[in-house]
């Protein structure tokens, strides 16, 4: 996946100008996202060299599968962080999108109106977040976190116990999946998830909306002084990982048959872990959402290899997690370095 | 200084190009910050097809002016025509729509992405309402073939020179077919040949037609690029001349609004006097040196001397400074503060021992935009108390009030925020805060970059006299003929180690100096 970003981004422009040196050297930009995909690999074959079964279709369908909220998560993320800002609402946006998908469903509102809708909430609060960050100039820290404490008060003034969802239509939806042909399993939500990611890309790549959220990162008031929209995208980014949270928690919602007020408490911390580890840099301007997707599969990896491991308590997951997080922190900062 | 003593009002010259309309007219422009006049009712038009120089000292209003024309600031009063029609904008990116384009002094360009990338940001051909990368790499590289620009329009822009990257800028003026192009100090980080061609850039936009307004302090440059100017002075436009039509003495003495004896009279006090070098020095560098950043070398500071650094951009006189300064930690050599071993593992190391650095970079590593100009005048000196020790409000009173009379500090309000005062005044805070500590030798890493004609030689009397009362000071400039004019001894950089050192007399010029630097020493 990341390496056909690579070579369509430094594809060789059709004048034929570059030569096979230069395709052979790799563009500075990608070097920490080929870092997660060589972390990737490498938990691969540790993985399948010390248990059977682990290198087989299954473990990857499952990966996407269990993985697929978190992945919409880091999409959105990885737009706020381009833009040097952070988004901590998005564990609470999440927990909010399931819980009023469970009342809603359970009060007999038909899923066709109750999934628009619990994204739209999302939408709504990343809108808030975007006027505050924007219009009243507060700190994206402060004014997510206010937003995440807002959105998880609403989760329980709504309902504080968990909601199961029997709704025929969407669990008719959540339980759809297509098979290709053995273990291989493609659920509805890890489709909705690629597609994501594949809008996303398209944004990023494709529209000037994208090249500003990355002028943004690259600095602000150059952006600014160039013309380019920066208010409006400044605000969109928000609303766009509002919209994710929002779409994260309907899969969650899909994935766990219920809606409850404490799912997804520190899953923010999840989403900024797998976009960093995917060669995001936290200071804005350099990352790419398919490296953001890696992340989030290198996090689930070692989940898997936690749980294969079996003896091995499941903290042992965030330990990793934390180690993984510093090295590729450190390394960032190296590069950083040797380019000044 | 007041503007009542210059009365030179420029009469608007007349002839075939004057027939033209303009391009953009502004008339009557005020604009007020806090604590601050800015602008006050000042006039300017653009003809196409010429080259407009808009002249003034720092804190003249030049870069505001640009600023209201561009939309980044808004106007308080006054009005802006634009090929006849009244417009004001809310932002660059409407003024780039209706033709303005602007490079500013700080390249304002994102070094994270792609020269091409940047060429064509905001301005991306599309296909399909997506944007069409083959197509917009090209444009970007025939952007870059008409600015005579080789370079690899994949590559990373942070890994160009400024020089390069001002270019690049200019190219992304172009793409939007600019009907004004506005260049803010394009060339004050630029040498000679980079020089010649941007010019030849900047008359061929104009002979196509394009208005472009240009602000330089080169005087040498302004009058070899410009077909008219407008002067400025304190917000107030001092009138409207036509370049061939004035002579350097006429427009320094209308910019600063001195008659040219007085500045030459502060010049003659900056000459330097012989110097007398015995004893034991202030500070003696022996095979100082760091790895990547400079070779060993051996320096000496006395008490109440001037000792220049001269060489190009990037020969190692910074690395030279922030090593006496603390801010790098040298690897090999020895370092002696009054005859005793000094290891300067930090800048407050040096501090402590009377060593005041002002850095090349006021904006990053200077002052502080955020707080009031007395703020910014005590810092040093309260960090050298420490915090719990509040310096009491009437000696901070008495400290602020005396630096920014000696140092002409404008505006003269202790209140104004720093951010509010222009890039000369800026820097006259900064020395007023290394002065207030009392060190007993100061380093100046380009105390007189972008600053105007007046300034730089207040500034340059300043240290002549700071000299003369014990002062051991190392100058380090771009301009060799600062350097030669002030120092006692002159120490010659050149690819990272110390080629060369003479001792200044009369007889040296700066054709010395350059060709030290050119032979690398070996004369």
């Amino acid at each position: 996946m990341t390496t056909l970003a690579s070579s369509r981004r430094g594809a060789p422009s059709p004048d034929g100008l570059p030569s096979v040196g230069r395709r052979l050297r790799l563009d500075r930009r990608y070097l920490p996202v080929v870092g997660t995909l060589v972390v990737f690999a490498l938990l691969l074959v540790v993985g399948g060299a010390r248990y059977d079964n682990f290198l087989s279709v299954g473990v990857i369908a499952n990966l996407f599968i269990n993985n697929a909220f978190l992945i919409v998560l880091a999409v959105g993320m990885t737009f706020v962080i381009l833009t040097g800002g952070i988004d901590l609402s998005v564990g609470s946006v999440l927990a909010l999108s399931g819980v009023t998908a469970a009342y809603l469903l359970r009060a007999g509102v038909p899923a066709g109106v109750v999934i628009p809708l619990v994204v739209l909430v999302g939408s709504l609060i990343g809108l808030l977040v975007g006027a505050m960050v924007h219009v009243f100039e507060v700190q994206p820290f402060i004014a997510t976190l206010a937003a995440m404490f807002f959105a998880r008060g609403l989760c329980f003034l709504i309902a504080p116990e968990s909601i199961p969802i029997d709704d025929e239509t969407f669990v008719a939806l959540a339980s759809w999946d297509t098979w290709a042909g053995g273990q291989w399993r493609l659920t509805s939500s890890v489709m909705i998830a690629l597609a994501v990611v594949a809008v996303a890309f398209y944004l990023l790549h494709y529209t000037q909306f994208g090249r500003t959220v990355y002028a943004i990162g690259g600095g602000e008031q150059s952006a600014r002084l160039m013309g380019l929209p920066v208010a409006r995208t400044k605000v969109l980014v928000y609303v766009i990982s509002g919209t994710c949270a929002g779409l994260g928690g309907l899969l969650f919602a899909m994935f766990s048959r219920s809606g409850y007020s404490l799912t997804g408490v520190g899953m923010e911390l999840d989403a900024i872990a797998a976009v960093v580890i995917g060669g995001t840099l936290l200071t804005g301007g350099t990352g790419f959402v398919l490296g953001s997707v890696l992340g989030v599969l290198v996090l689930g990896l070692i989940q898997t290899i936690v749980t294969f491991e079996g003896t091995l308590s499941s903290w042992w997951t965030k330990i990793v997690i934390g180690a993984l997080l510093l090295v590729f922190v450190v390394l960032q900062r190296l590069l950083a370095l040797r380019r000044s | 200084m007041t503007s009542s003593e210059a009365g030179a009002t420029g009469s608007p010259p007349s002839d075939g190009v004057e027939d033209a309309r303009p391009v953009v007219e502004m008339t009557g422009i005020s604009i007020e910050f806090p604590g601050v006049k800015a602008l006050d009712g000042v006039d300017l038009r653009l003809l196409p097809g010429e080259v407009h120089a808009l002249m003034g000292e720092n804190g003249a209003g030049k870069s505001t002016l640009i600023k209201a024309l561009t939309g980044v600031y808004g106007i308080d009063s006054g009005e802006i025509l634009v090929d006849g029609e009244p417009h004001r904008f809310s932002g660059p990116g409407e003024a780039q729509a209706a033709g303005i384009a602007t490079v500013y002094q700080e390249v304002n360009l994102c070094e994270n992405l792609t020269v091409a990338e940047n060429i064509m940001l905001g301005n991306e051909p599309r296909r399909l309402g997506a944007i069409d990368w083959p197509r917009t790499r090209r444009r970007a590289a025939e952007h870059l073939a008409t600015m005579g620009l080789d370079i690899d329009p994949a590559s990373s822009l942070g890994s160009h020179s400024i020089a390069v990257q001002q270019l690049v800028a200019i190219s992304r003026a172009m793409v939007v077919d600019a009907k004004v192009l506005i260049l803010d100090e394009p060339t004050s980080s630029l040498d000679a040949d980079e020089v010649a061609r941007l010019f030849s850039v900047v008359r061929r936009l104009r002979d196509q037609g394009v208005a472009i307004l240009f602000v330089s302090h080169f005087l040498e440059q302004v009058f070899e690029l410009s077909d008219r100017m407008t002067v400025l002075r304190n917000g107030v436009r001092v009138g409207e001349y036509r370049t061939s039509e004035l002579t350097r003495t006429e427009l320094v003495s209308r910019m600063i609004g001195r008659s040219m004896e007085v500045l030459e009279d502060l010049e003659v006090r900056t000459e330097h006097a012989v110097a007398t070098t015995q004893g034991a020095p202030f500070v003696q560098a022996v095979g100082l040196g760091r790895r990547g950043a400079v070779q060993a070398f051996d320096l000496d500071v006395h008490e109440g001397e001037v000792v220049g650094l001269a060489g190009l951009l990037g020969s190692g006189r910074t690395e030279v400074a922030r090593l006496l300064a603390g801010a790098d930690r040298a690897d090999t050599g020895t370092l002696r503060v009054r005859g005793a071993l000094a290891r300067l593992r930090n800048p407050r190391a040096a501090i402590s021992r009377k060593i005041a650095f002002s850095s090349e970079d006021r904006k990053a590593e200077g002052v502080v935009a955020d707080l009031t100009v007395r703020e910014n005048i005590v810092l040093g000196l309260q960090a050298e108390r420490g915090w719990l020790r509040r310096l009491p409000d009437r000696q901070v009173d008495e400290i602020v009030q005396r630096y920014v009379e000696a140092l002409n500090i404008r505006p003269a309000n202790p209140d104004a925020l720093l951010r509010n005062l222009s890039g000369g005044n800026q820097q006259k805070v900064l020395l007023a805060r290394w002065l207030a500590t009392a060190p007993e030798l100061l380093i100046l890493d380009e105390p007189t970059r972008g600053i105007d004609v007046g300034a730089k030689a207040e500034i340059q009397r300043l240290v002549s006299d700071l000299a003369s009362r014990g002062m051991a000071v190392l100058f380090i400039s771009a301009e060799l003929e600062e350097v030669v004019r002030l120092s006692h001894r002159i120490a010659v950089m050149r690819d990272r180690q110390k080629v060369a050192e003479l001792t200044n007399t009369d007889t040296v010029g700066v054709d010395d100096v350059v060709e030290l630097i050119a032979s690398g020493g070996k004369r």
